[in-house]
């Protein structure tokens, strides 16, 4: 509808917040404006509570706008030159990773993969290729039939992250992705995850407490407010 | 479409409900011109009050109601808080659940022949004390209703028990548990303090439909409770069944004060539960830990068993009854045992058995899809369903159901559906969506919602994740209500019997007409009989589950019954 | 709630379009023209509501239904009911939504306040029954009940059925001697307290009890047959209260407690909670010996003075669908054939409405011949059948009843 501010300026690729600002109860919870570039890694830092994850919300579509939940929102979301809102969730094309990895528990692990193919993939054959090929690039082949439920934390992360990656998002989002994993395996899951998204050339925002995540990432850091 | 389920389901529900309704308040101030009344007039209310014991009547429903519903909800949830996460929590959970599919009346005869003064008990101790005759003493049908108390509670416990079940793994019961152990607490003291607090909201409506049908209750009633006077809900059945027609103008104020009852004993659990809850955060900081709790964790397996083994062995008379030859007190077991009765139902089985399962499949199926839709929209739309429109599901379970069903034969005979499958299947769907409502809402709104979040974000429609992730997810608590639902609907005998003209003879209705000739033999046989398709109900519940997601350690404590 | 709104008048537009769909009516049938009844009453369905609980009489409803399809092509199902006030209450409903044809209720078994009720509130159909073929046999002169139900004069709004007569029974292995007056009954207690009980009124058989011990000591009889208000009802009950003031300490339970029905008084029988019950039947304790809910040893009496009898009936609602195959099916109910049967306590064993010396001879030695069942007792035994009272007194006895011992605590 209103496209117009989009289309006078010069497309930029990457993921734009335009002076994107959530408020509750008439409280700022958020208020930015930046542009992340493919590949570029942004952390958002700030305490627990102070409703960081409300922005990955609204970026994927999935915050709950007036009615009873009550934030309230203003500014707008660009990918790739394309404005985000008013677009449902699954049109989004933006891909998000929470601290649980929420590999669906009635799926196996090569189901949870299918389930985030596009179906432009077609055919069982070519379909299977693929999730076993992702499987594989994760240290995981051989993987495919195995139960989510037997495997270690590290292995259900990395199962999540490639499930992520599977349906081609042209953003990523981070949730705190790290914070559930000990300390060794936190580095070496962060390391993959980070290679994987500028691998792809992702404009990735993660939210995050740990001063570590921000550091690890080597990007910007920013406040939300 | 989807954005249609809460209007579609008000307008199945409404019409009837608001019928069945109006039946009850016209009459009840003077207006029924087929009877001759067609001035409003307060003499029903006159009438009722000088009904003699009225005020006994009252307080049997209203005290028992909440007696019953208190101490099933304490042995429920002494018996979690002492046992979860135990090997016996596990095997209790699955003596408990078939208790489910056992029909109220059922039960309340098995009870019956178990603590009467004729009874088992009485007869294994007979020869003991040298009885020949059955010993004077009042065990069934006391004055205060204990044995009503008792049957009611042995029945609610399996109930409860599901509810809290199917509620556990939401509340993150588990570990919520294991950290109050390892800060010190006991067993059950810590379940208490952590867990019940995150539970309780999640049970609450189960606990309430538990109030409501104990303080109303009938069938169970009539077995076990008092009738000199007997509780309002008996009485106003007597007054409606009267052969004068004049008494049902009585029977209407009579339903309505028994709804006026019901309201003041959710009233009064609400307040209790205020006080509790203050009373609650003050103990739960107080830091007492508990740790001696081994008799209160005794007395509760004490409790859940000694309910299961009542019902149990109920049953179990009912069988020996239905195979039973001439049986004289005191003996144990009857002289002699013959297949004769169960040969002749035999023949007549197949057809009820296959017209009641058509009745509760397709009314049980509508009632799921719809509450599914209701709830599928709400979480789409961001917004919880209008709370005024809950309150008119759930109303068919706040009153007394013989009341409702005048207004409702008027209904459907009105619309020109009565005597039709289509008006059966939507009469049974009036009392079997409240169960399914609230034994789906609560798991279903509990679910975490980043599960679906992630779907969406990996580029499902809100179609696919619903049909991929949230029924499966759901698989449990779905096909455990609808486990409930078609026992609900089999349980069915007057809405069966009245809107249906007799069209439709179901297990339940035959069951009903048979034993009101007394027989203990029929009564047994039909007792059992109106198990089967419970059975078989609860029984998919625990296999579909168990065999779909075989490979899949994940599902396995979800909303597991 | 928009929607809600939406939704509700969506409903009430459809119940209106509705309500005023015509029914199939079915034209009442011309019972004087009977090959006109016959020939209406082919084809069509009788929905037959009829008290269920007794297997064996929902076996002989069903010879009934499969004899009555195969000679007049009448379908005949029976609703099986666990009381007679449901069917009652679905015609009213019927009358309330204005389906004043093509009801649901074909025929009721049924009779005394049952039928009072439906003729006050005009819901049946009628005269009809005097006028069927088989009504000619009816005992009309030495059964005045068959045309009085309850002292209610029927008028042919429905069709006799059965005899019912109160008798007593008790196990003989138990007790040599039974008390055979209310007097004696008082005073058997006295010695056996506890060991009696009737069920608790307004059910049924419980009232009936109180009405036998009412028309004993009423000074004069006649007077019950007057509607109450129409005497002084006060003077009249006196010496039942008087008598219920000894006897009530002495039930079972001290009167605390009462069985809730006549199959909880056999119940409570095979049990030796007591040691004297009645029924309504003496064929019936003979079936249930038979079906082994009593000891083969139990015996019925009635006593001295004679006990209340009456006649139960099948009537048919103002809106019956198929008037016409009703009487076609009550009729086949009265005829020698099946009365035979229902007398027979191999499938029924309840007394017959028929009189013997109407009937052709062939009938009346095959009724001569019936073995009537060990426990009941042939017509010379049962002594005199006393009338019941007007329904008023029953109205008025259950009333003060539930005033005086009804509440207890």
């Amino acid at each position: 509808m209103n496209s117009t501010s989009a289309s006078n300026n010069t497309p930029v690729t990457g993921l734009e917040l335009r002076r994107v600002s959530i408020r509750l109860n008439g409280r700022v919870l958020v208020d930015i404006d930046t542009i992340i570039t493919p590949g570029e890694i942004v952390t958002l830092m700030g305490p627990s509570g102070s409703g960081k994850s409300s922005l990955l919300a609204y970026i994927c579509g999935t915050l709950p706008v007036g009615g009873t939940a009550g934030f309230e929102v203003s500014g707008q979301v660009v990918l790739n030159g394309r404005r985000l809102d008013g677009l449902a969730p699954q049109d989004r094309h933006v891909g998000i990773l929470f601290q649980d990895d929420l590999l669906f528990p009635h799926l196996s692990v090569g189901g949870n993969l299918a389930f985030a193919l596009p179906s432009s993939v077609r055919g069982r054959l070519e379909r299977r290729t693929r999730v076993n090929e992702a499987l594989e690039s994760a240290g995981l082949g051989g993987f495919t039939d195995r139960d989510p439920a037997t495997l270690s934390g590290g292995q259900r992360a990395r199962v999540a992250l490639m499930r992520v990656l599977l349906s081609e998002p042209g953003a990523l989002l981070l949730d705190e992705p790290f914070s559930k994993l000990d300390t060794q395996l936190r580095d070496q899951i962060r390391t993959f995850v980070f290679e994987q998204a500028r691998l792809r050339g992702l404009p990735t925002l993660m939210v995050t407490h740990d001063p570590d995540d921000g550091a690890a990432a080597s990007g910007r850091i920013v406040n939300p407010v | 479409m989807l954005r249609l389920f809460p209007a579609f389901t008000l307008i199945l529900m409404i019409g009837p409900v608001c019928a069945g309704l109006i039946g009850t308040i016209l009459p009840a101030f003077g207006y029924l011109p087929a009877l001759g009344g067609d001035v409003i007039s307060i003499d029903p209310w006159r009438d009722l009050i000088n009904q003699p014991g009225l005020g006994i009547s009252i307080r049997l429903s209203l005290i028992n109601g909440l007696i019953a519903t208190l101490i099933s909800f304490l042995v429920v949830i002494l018996f979690c808080a002492a046992w979860q996460g135990t090997r016996i929590f596990g095997v209790m959970q699955r003596m408990l659940s078939p208790i489910l599919s056992v029909p109220h009346a059922a039960a309340a005869f098995g009870l019956a022949f178990l603590i009467a003064p004729t009874g088992w008990i009485v007869r294994a101790v007979a020869p003991l004390a040298g009885w020949e005759r059955p010993p004077d003493i009042v065990s069934l049908q006391d004055p205060l209703g204990i044995a009503l108390i008792a049957g009611l509670v042995a029945k609610e416990i399996p109930f409860l028990l599901l509810m809290t079940l199917a509620a556990l793994p939401q509340a993150d019961a588990d570990r919520t548990r294991q950290v109050a152990l390892t800060l010190g607490y006991g067993r059950v003291v810590g379940w208490l303090k952590a867990v019940l607090p995150r539970v309780y909201p999640q049970i609450r409506l189960p606990i309430l439909a538990v109030l409501a049908y104990s303080t109303s209750v009938v069938d169970v009633a009539m077995i076990l409770g008092p009738t000199t006077p007997a509780p309002m809900a008996v009485r106003i059945l007597g007054w409606l069944s009267d052969p004068d027609l004049s008494r049902r103008f009585l029977a209407s104020a009579g339903a309505m004060l028994q709804f006026v009852l019901v309201m003041i004993a959710m009233a009064i659990w609400w307040g209790g539960e205020k006080l509790v809850a203050w009373w609650g955060c003050a103990w739960a900081e107080g830091g007492m830990r508990g740790l001696r709790d081994d008799i209160v964790r005794s007395f509760a397996a004490g409790a859940a068993v000694l309910s299961a083994a009542a019902v149990f062995l109920g049953l179990a008379s009912l069988l020996v009854w239905s195979f039973a030859g001439y049986w004289s007190f005191p003996e144990f077991l009857p002289r002699s045992f013959s297949l004769r009765l169960w040969m002749r139902e035999y023949d007549m089985l197949g057809a009820t058995l296959w017209i009641t399962l058509l009745i509760a499949v397709l009314s049980v199926g509508v009632a799921i899809t719809l509450v599914l839709g209701c709830l599928e929209n709400e979480t789409r739309r961001f917004q919880k369903s209008g709370q005024g429109a809950i309150l008119l599901i759930y109303l068919p379970l706040l009153m007394p159901q013989i009341s409702f069903m005048f207004g409702l034969q008027v209904f459907f005979t009105g619309i020109g559906l009565e005597r039709t499958l289509i008006s059966v299947v939507i009469v049974h769907l009036i009392f079997v969506l409240p169960y399914i409502f609230l034994s789906l809402a609560d798991p279903f709104r509990a679910l975490d919602p980043r599960y679906l979040q992630t779907a969406l974000c990996l580029g499902a429609s809100p179609a696919r994740v619903f049909w991929l992730v949230r029924l499966p997810l759901l698989a449990c608590a779905v096909l455990t209500a609808f486990a409930v639902g078609i026992a609900v609907s089999v349980g069915q005998y007057l809405p069966t019997l009245l809107i249906g003209a007799g069209r439709f003879a179901t297990v339940t209705t035959e069951a009903v007409a048979l034993a009101s000739g007394g027989d203990r033999r029929m009564i047994g046989i039909y007792g059992l009989l109106q198990m089967i398709l419970p059975f078989a109900g609860f029984a998919l519940a625990l296999l579909i589950p168990a065999v779909l997601f075989r490979h899949r350690r994940g599902m396995g404590n979800r909303n597991r019954i | 709630m928009r929607d809600f709104f939406a939704g509700l008048s969506i409903v009430t537009g459809l119940a209106m379009a509705m309500v005023s769909m015509p029914a199939k009516a079915d034209p009442a049938p011309d019972i004087g023209n009977w090959q006109s009844v016959l020939d209406q009453a082919r084809g069509q369905t009788v929905y037959f509501h009829a008290w269920g609980g007794e297997p064996r009489i929902n076996d002989y409803i069903a010879w009934a239904g499969a004899q009555v399809q195969e000679r007049y092509g009448v379908n005949v199902v029976q609703v099986k009911l666990s009381d007679t006030a449901d069917a009652v209450a679905k015609v009213l409903s019927e009358k309330t939504a204005g389906v004043d044809d093509g009801g649901a209720v074909d025929m009721i078994w049924l009779n005394g306040e049952n039928f009072a009720a439906m003729k006050r509130n005009d819901l049946l159909f009628g005269p009809w029954a005097e006028q069927t073929p088989n009504f000619a046999y009816v005992d009309v002169e030495g059964k005045p009940t068959v045309i009085n139900d309850f002292t209610v004069p029927t008028m042919g709004l429905e069709a006799p059925w059965g005899m019912a007569q109160v008798s007593f029974y008790y196990d003989t292995a138990r007790l040599d001697t039974v008390p055979k007056s209310a007097q004696a009954l008082l005073e058997w207690l006295v010695k056996h307290p506890g060991r009696f009980t009737y069920p608790q009124p307004p059910n049924y058989m419980g009232s009936t009890f109180l009405k036998q011990i009412l028309t004993e000591l009423v000074e004069d009889p006649k007077v019950l047959q007057q509607p109450a208000n129409e005497t002084d009802a006060k003077k009249v009950l006196a010496p039942l209260w008087g008598y219920l003031e000894d006897l009530q300490p002495l039930l079972w339970r001290n009167g605390q407690a009462y069985p809730q029905n006549g199959a909880s008084l056999r119940t409570m029988m095979a049990d030796n909670q007591i040691d004297i019950a009645f029924s309504f039947s003496s064929g019936e304790v003979s079936s249930a010996i038979e079906a082994m809910e009593l000891p083969d040893t139990v015996r019925s009496y009635v006593f001295d003075k004679g006990t209340l009898g009456n006649t139960n009936f099948v009537a048919i609602p103002y809106n019956a669908s198929a008037k016409a195959g009703a009487v076609v099916l009550a009729d086949f109910l009265m005829s020698p054939e099946a009365q035979l049967r229902k007398q027979d306590p191999q499938y029924w064993g309840a007394d017959t409405i028929l009189a013997m010396d109407k009937l052709p001879e062939d009938m009346q030695k095959a009724f001569a011949d019936l073995d009537l069942g060990i426990a009941s007792l042939s017509p010379s035994e049962r002594g005199t059948v006393l009338p019941e009272p007007h329904p008023s007194w029953m109205e008025l006895v259950e009333t003060e009843w539930q005033k005086r011992y009804g509440v207890v605590q």
